[in-house]
């Protein structure tokens, strides 16, 4: 594992902390872990190319509590990090007081809007990215069941599910869509065993595909659908790699590039609202060496073709989060 | 009894501890290879080498005060409250809903309405243990930590389902109006000509702490009320023998316990975050248990023994952030503090008081 460079020594930390003069991007995380393999770690991979390329350091914070948020963002503020990347709407409000505090620092934050003049929000179309894996569950599905596991039962994850669902029927209009939540706090981001036992509950309900958007929850419904020789679907990293040969796909929500660009364009970060959409590939499906004995050929000729119709507008997507309702599932 | 004077009872062996606490803690550093004189600096520096670390390190420490105080009485009454954390979540519940749902006209005001809240809401928390412990024997320490886990479901109940504003995915209150924002300490001091820094979280409810001191100082030591609690927890039987109520008293240590625990959420709640929101009282009730013992129950040692944790979590969230020693670490010189401070308390207090006993026989 690549170890993030920390400045040598706390002795050189204090010399540029106490001038104000580093300069350095940092990336905060949200609960769920640095590690998820999915969200989070999407992030970090950004970060870790950006690295790569240029050879630069940054700071990086892991969230331990919820409280924890708005020290950690004053305490990188204070110290010049700039720009500063945050994971996770649950950043939005504490960034709206703190983003004024500091005129002179950018900030980026991913899934939520902060309208600040010094902030980049970046927002997915992950109903989208959704519909596709729908699409080729509802195609590699034998029983006419498939299912969902969120992680925070929150208008975000709705959205997620909403998608997918909308792309399943589209497939096969009488197909039955099975939605579980983790749970309604943020620890339902890194709680593997539930996810487990959520997989096994839908799997006895007939489901052969299930799709897992719930952080490193996630991770136990892979484990599970391989446990038990179903399909699985990946979210936000791809995790086609976890079970090969049992996860079909991973809807690649692409916050590591999101992550990439802010930590390029340094301080000069463009702020306003950017909205990462299947068009732009900010949202897809993955296919690598580990799934392509899943994909068929017709399979993919079918998403594509949706694909395309999307991204030109042919067929809308609903968005749960545009008015909290969902025409192919309830929630 | 008195093998040694007051002030090394109460200072030199806490001091003694930590010491050693801290040695052992320099030992797992240097095992995790980092150096622990570099983590030490940093620490230092880091929590009190600038305003900016002061103002945190403050910040926490009026978290400890108001823990570490409530602990400190119930153990006066031979009551071992380890439910401050629940309480403190409950006291925030009860400033969240004063900031809400008053129109407070001025801060001051609000603090007020806020403290009278949150101690109530603590004090009943901590009631019902008290209640089941003078009523019907069930044993306070396993009621109160089991009251922990229901004050937690019940904040996430109430978060997510009634309190979070509608459009919000964060289970979280709204803002609470700009009326009842406290003053920090930035705007006090700066009002006075002092420098430092706006940043920070500490703010007025550092002063209601320092009163929160006196007045239970007032409590334990005079007044009629102190005197029972204190009779009580040295021995209750004596006590009913007296005409103790062991029923009233230990209610009345409960209440005043779990009040104190509440009224932490006017620094963490209204003070820091302006909202409620998951986790708020961030383990500062298990930490008051650490305080109190360190500082001997005693208001002016569980000062000192705040102060001590507020560098502690401050240094250590400097620690997490400068070096790649985790802010866990914090937890293990806690934890060692409270083996040394609790549990092995004679270990380093006995050689001490051999140590006072052979320097009173040389001076005779």
């Amino acid at each position: 594992m690549i170890r993030i460079r920390t400045l040598a020594g706390s002795a050189a930390a204090f010399a540029l902390s106490a001038a104000g003069a580093l300069a350095d991007p940092a990336l905060i995380f949200d609960l769920g872990g640095k590690f998820d393999k999915s969200f989070n770690e999407a992030a970090y991979n950004g970060a870790q190319r950006w690295v790569q390329e240029t050879g630069g350091s940054y700071k990086e914070l892991e969230m331990q509590s919820e409280a924890q948020r708005e020290q950690a963002l004053r305490r990188l503020a204070e110290t010049g990090a700039n720009p500063i990347v945050m994971t996770g709407f649950a950043f939005g409000d504490v960034l709206n007081e703190v983003a004024p505090d500091y005129p002179d620092t950018r900030f980026a934050i991913i899934d939520a809007v902060v309208e600040q003049p010094n902030v980049r929000s970046v927002i997915f179309s992950e109903h989208q990215g959704s519909y596709l894996v729908g699409m080729m569950a509802a195609m590699a599905s034998k029983s006419g069941t498939v299912g969902f596991v969120g992680g925070m039962d929150i208008p975000l994850i709705r959205k997620f599910a909403c998608g997918y669902a909308q792309g399943v029927k589209a497939v096969k209009p009488d197909a039955t869509v099975v939605i579980n939540m983790t749970g309604t706090t943020p620890a339902a981001w890194a709680d593997p065993v539930k996810g487990a036992e959520l997989a096994r509950s839908q799997i006895s309900q007939g489901a052969d595909v299930i799709y897992a958007a719930a952080g490193s929850t996630g991770l136990g419904v892979l484990q599970a659908a391989a446990d038990e020789n179903i399909l699985s679907i990946g979210v936000d990293s791809n995790q086609n790699h976890l079970h090969p040969g049992k996860v079909l796909t991973s809807m690649i929500k692409r916050v590591d590039i999101a992550v990439h660009d802010a930590f390029a364009a340094g301080a000069a970060i463009e702020t306003g609202t950017v909205l990462a959409d299947l068009k732009g590939d900010g949202v897809g499906y993955a296919l690598d060496e580990h799934n392509a004995a899943l994909v068929t050929a017709e399979m993919k000729a079918a998403v594509d073709e949706a694909a395309a119709r999307i991204k030109s507008g042919e067929t809308p997507v609903h968005d749960y989060m545009t008015d909290n309702t969902c025409p192919a599932a309830s929630f | 009894m008195n093998a040694m004077p007051g002030w090394a009872d109460a200072i030199v062996v806490p001091l003694i501890s930590v010491l050693i606490a801290f040695a052992i803690s320099s030992g797992v550093i240097l095992a995790i290879g980092e150096s622990p004189v570099e983590a030490m600096t940093l620490m230092v520096t880091g929590a009190l080498g600038s305003s900016y670390g002061w103002g945190y390190t403050l910040y926490y420490a009026t978290n400890f005060i108001f823990t570490g105080l409530a602990v400190a009485v119930a153990f006066h009454a031979g009551l071992f409250n380890i439910g401050g954390e629940g309480q403190a979540t409950l006291g925030g519940l009860g400033v969240a809903l004063a900031c809400l749902f008053v129109p407070w006209p001025h801060w001051s005001l609000a603090l007020i309405g806020a403290m009278a809240a949150g101690a109530a809401f603590g004090a009943l928390w901590a009631a019902l243990p008290g209640w089941l412990q003078a009523r019907r024997g069930s044993h306070v320490v396993i009621t109160t930590i089991m009251f922990n886990f229901i004050a937690a479901a019940v904040l996430n109940y109430v978060l997510v389902n009634v309190l979070r504003p509608t459009g919000s995915m964060d289970p979280a209150t709204a803002r609470f109006p700009g009326a009842t924002n406290l003053p920090t300490l930035g705007e006090i001091l700066g009002a006075i000509g002092i420098p430092f820094s706006r940043s920070t979280p500490a703010n007025v409810s550092l002063f209601v702490a320092l009163a929160a001191c006196v007045a239970v100082w007032l409590l334990i030591w005079r007044t009629r009320a102190g005197y029972e609690i204190r009779a009580f927890g040295k021995s209750d039987r004596a006590a009913v023998y007296a005409g103790i109520s062991p029923v009233r008293i230990t209610m009345l240590a409960m209440l005043v316990s779990g009040a104190l625990a509440g009224l932490m959420a006017i620094n963490n709640v209204m003070g820091e975050a302006e909202r409620l929101m998951l986790n708020a009282v961030e383990g500062a009730g298990f930490i008051g248990i650490a305080v109190a013992l360190m500082g001997r129950s005693h208001p002016f040692g569980v000062l000192l023994a705040a102060l001590l944790f507020g560098f502690l979590y401050q240094g250590g969230a400097e620690l997490a952030l400068w070096t790649s020693i985790p802010r866990e670490l914090i937890t293990v010189i806690q934890a060692l503090v409270i083996l040394f401070t609790g549990a092995l308390d004679n270990m380093v207090r006995q050689p001490v008081e051999a140590l006072f006993l052979r320097l009173r026989k040389g001076a005779k």
